[in-house]
């Protein structure tokens, strides 16, 4: 005779239920884990976030190592937060404090039609442009902004030096890059208007690489600091009718940073350097180093920690 | 395979929250499907609509869903609570019809000799129907559980992190090894969840082994993997 | 909500807008990729299927290996098969993910559609002195075939759903809304995409409930409404009401 044996439901219920609790207990310490809590901004614990991109996160962790050494709680629940859709809500509502960002893009994000277009003055025009309760730190020389770019052997073979000259080419061209890019004011409109150039426009996102070396499009929109613009022979076209804004690492904080805080971190801007970047994303991306790894290197060899 | 050798914590962490996430949801899914499920077994007029709407729950794009989650729940978007209602909801999707078809699959016969024993509407449904339902119900537990765990993975589009972070991190980082580590991981941690689901059918219904050998009752509904093993 | 008439909107405004596609192109790009997948994972999965019903060998293996592949997370599969296989490759890379993702439906179907079979009757048909071909060709396959058709049903939702992925390495599809969306702030555009995709799910739903009716032979049909002895197995049960 089989009956449901009471004590065994409950004896496994237990054990399952035990387990999951167990799961979630141990990932608590997880340094990437999603946020779970918010604590106020300017409160004990520094939160810091990241973007979904390595290069980001780098950054983000140097941050937080640095903050740490300097006696500093810090928390890295918000790394890896997406875009800024999803983190530039949490950074107004003071879940997080502090986010390594480009001066360039993010002042496009909330001004789309300001004319600044070197460095200083994005730097300038950001304060304003920030909503309420936001603010930037120093900002550091290293940029990591939109650039067009084609294969060595494309610039060679048609003469190649700076974005208008695509106007030059007579074969079709197709443009490669985030779905977005279609829609911003530097995409396949800002290039006709300012250049004169003509362009098919493919969203190939994180194919756009590989598609600008196997040759399905001709023109990408590549991050500078990415090593592969040095590793795969790319070049960069230059853009002297400024249709891409400046886009340096620049810190952004939300409410108030602890006292001693803002120092460590402008230190940090002040040390990195373009090359400096691009050298810490080789690290990430060639020698497949670990972020905190790669982050502990760069704060020793920088004398930081 | 050094990179793998390299950042075993990272992977081990990442393993953990990917558990929390999909457990959690997996547990609410399952719970919420048994009075839907029910819902749609008593009264045949719901059955159709029900199974119907739950059917069509798991082919909203999960990134859709995703993003559509956060502004309902009003937390922001990488908070892992919108995963696993995500989760959830898919969850409810896939094991609902289970529930409906392990309930269907109860011998009528059997149900009838209890209430000629005595037993009244509640207690026959806890101590005859959802026992006798149990095989099937746990094979529908079984892949959605595994189902769950796979999909847990999209997370890494919107922010939340678990082992997904893998695919994109590696991805961008043209890393072969993350991202086929992330693979073999979520691989294992489902078939290690689908074990142990399977253990736990065996300590609670012996009964289903002597079933298994007398009779080939299969569920014939189920478009879902059907194993009672 | 408001939400949903803006997206509605967009759908008929014609134009989608952003540089994107026409939604009929990305309608005939993502029905073309799911009907593609499904067509060679039921090439490969049927007959094994029907192998496995037909001999009864082999059952706990499909069972082991269909488990697992439904554990492969198909985005993941993606990019890994994406950076194994090269950008003028993409198009294998994401069929073989979505053929990964539809055998298992499809092989559970085959087995089971045999495996509800009364024994009975193969017993019957092989003392007519059937050869195991007609058996195979005359009895098993049409009783087994509303099984089928819920298995192909199945898989098919679940790789409408996935195809959605597709467009992260710009093969297009009916997710390149979703994608383009979502950076460009515009969710009536996230919106439409997704209900676009659920209203494709619908009709693709609509229509293999059709065949699944259609698919019950109409000898079990026509018993079905004489009889009032409660059938055996659940299965032929719910093999003869035709499925829902």
């Amino acid at each position: 005779m089989f009956t449901i044996n009471k004590s065994k439901v409950a004896f496994t219920a237990a054990i399952l239920t035990g387990i999951a609790l167990a799961a979630s207990g141990c990932a608590s310490s997880d340094p990437l884990a999603p946020e779970t809590d918010a604590p106020a901004a300017g409160g004990e614990t520094i939160v810091i976030g990241s973007q979904a991109y390595y290069s980001n996160e780098i950054i983000a962790e140097i941050y937080a190592q640095a903050l740490e050494n300097g006696g500093f709680e810090v928390s890295r629940d918000a790394f890896n937060s997406g875009q800024r859709d999803a983190y530039i809500p949490a950074l107004e509502a003071g879940d997080i404090t502090l986010f390594p960002e480009y001066s360039g893009n993010l002042l496009q994000f909330f001004e789309p039609d300001t004319e600044a277009r070197t460095s200083e003055d994005v730097y300038a025009a950001l304060p304003d442009a920030l909503p309420e309760g936001l603010s930037v730190l120093d900002q550091s020389s290293a940029t990591d902004q939109d650039s067009y770019t084609v294969t060595k052997a494309f610039a060679d073979e048609n003469s190649l030096v700076e974005i208008g000259d695509l106007a030059n080419v007579t074969t079709p061209l197709t443009l490669g890059g985030a779905p977005e890019l279609a829609e911003r004011p530097y995409g396949p409109t800002g290039l006709l208007d300012t250049y004169g150039v003509t362009v098919e426009f493919s969203p190939t996102a994180d194919t756009t690489l590989d598609a600008l070396l196997a040759g399905t499009i001709q023109v990408a929109n590549i991050y500078t600091a990415d090593p592969s613009i040095q590793t795969k022979d790319l070049v960069v076209l230059e853009d002297p009718e400024g249709l891409f804004l400046a886009s340096n690492v620049v810190p952004v904080v939300s409410g108030e940073l602890p006292d001693g805080a803002a120092e460590i971190i402008n230190a940090i801007s002040a040390a990195l350097t373009p090359e400096g970047l691009v050298a810490l994303n080789v690290q990430s991306t060639v020698d497949q180093e670990s972020t905190p790894d790669i982050a502990k290197q760069w704060l020793t060899d920088n004398g930081l920690i | 395979m050094n990179w793998v050798g390299n950042n075993l914590d990272l992977i081990w962490e990442l393993t953990l929250v990917h558990l929390r996430q999909s457990v959690i949801a997996i547990i609410l899914g399952f719970v919420l499907s048994l009075p839907l499920g029910w819902l749609a077994w008593r009264y045949r007029v719901a059955r159709g609509g029900i199974l119907t709407v739950t059917g069509l729950l798991y082919t909203i794009p999960s990134l859709a869903l995703l993003m559509i989650i956060p502004v309902v729940v009003g937390l922001p978007a990488f908070n892992e609570i919108n995963l696993i209602v995500a989760l959830t909801i898919y969850a409810i999707a896939l094991m609902t019809r289970s529930v409906t078809d392990g309930l269907t699959s109860v011998d009528p016969a059997v149900r009838l000799s209890a209430t000629a024993m005595g037993y009244g509407g509640g207690r026959r449904f806890w101590a005859v129907d959802f026992p006798l339902a149990g095989p099937v119900i746990l094979a529908g537990l079984r892949v959605t559980a595994v189902s769950t765990i796979a999909l847990a993975t999209v997370g890494a589009l919107i922010g939340v992190t678990n082992l997904g972070y893998l695919f994109t991190n590696g991805s961008q980082r043209r890393i072969i090894p993350e991202v086929l580590a992330g693979i073999v991981a979520v691989v294992i941690i489902a078939l290690v969840i689908d074990g142990l689901l399977i253990a736990a059918g065996r300590a609670l219904m012996p009964w289903s082994r002597a079933q298994r050998r007398a009779r080939r009752s299969r569920t014939a509904e189920l478009p879902l993997e059907v194993s009672v093993a | 909500m408001n939400l949903i008439a803006e997206a509605i909107a967009w759908i008929f405004s014609g134009d989608p807008g952003a540089g994107l596609a026409p939604i009929p192109v990305a309608l005939a790009q993502h029905l073309w990729f799911t009907f593609v997948s499904v067509l060679v994972a039921a090439l490969i999965a049927v007959p094994l299927g029907w192998l496995i019903g037909h001999t009864g060998k082999g059952r706990d293996i499909a069972v082991a290996i269909s488990g697992a592949a439904r554990a492969i997370p198909s985005f993941g599969l993606l990019i890994l098969l994406f950076l194994l296989l090269g950008v003028l490759r993409t198009t294998e890379a994401a069929i073989i993910t979505f053929v990964l993702l539809a055998i298992p439906s499809i092989l559970a179907g085959a087995y089971t559609g045999f495996e509800a079979i009364d024994r009975k009757i193969i017993d019957a048909a092989r003392a007519m002195g059937m050869t195991e071909w007609q058996i195979l060709w005359r009895v098993e396959v049409p009783l087994g075939l509303a099984l089928l058709v819920a298995g192909l049903r199945s898989a098919t939702l679940q790789v409408v759903a996935t195809v959605t992925i597709a467009a992260f390495i710009n093969l297009g599809g009916l997710g390149q809304y979703i994608l383009a969306g979502l950076p460009l702030r515009r969710f009536d555009i996230v919106l439409g995409g997704a209900l676009l995709v659920a209203a494709l799910a619908l009709v693709l739903d609509g229509i293999f409930a059709l065949l699944q009716r259609a698919s019950v032979p109409a000898g079990i049909r026509a018993g079905q409404s004489h009889h009032s002895v409660p059938q055996r197995s659940a299965s032929a049960r719910t093999a003869a009401a035709g499925a829902s």
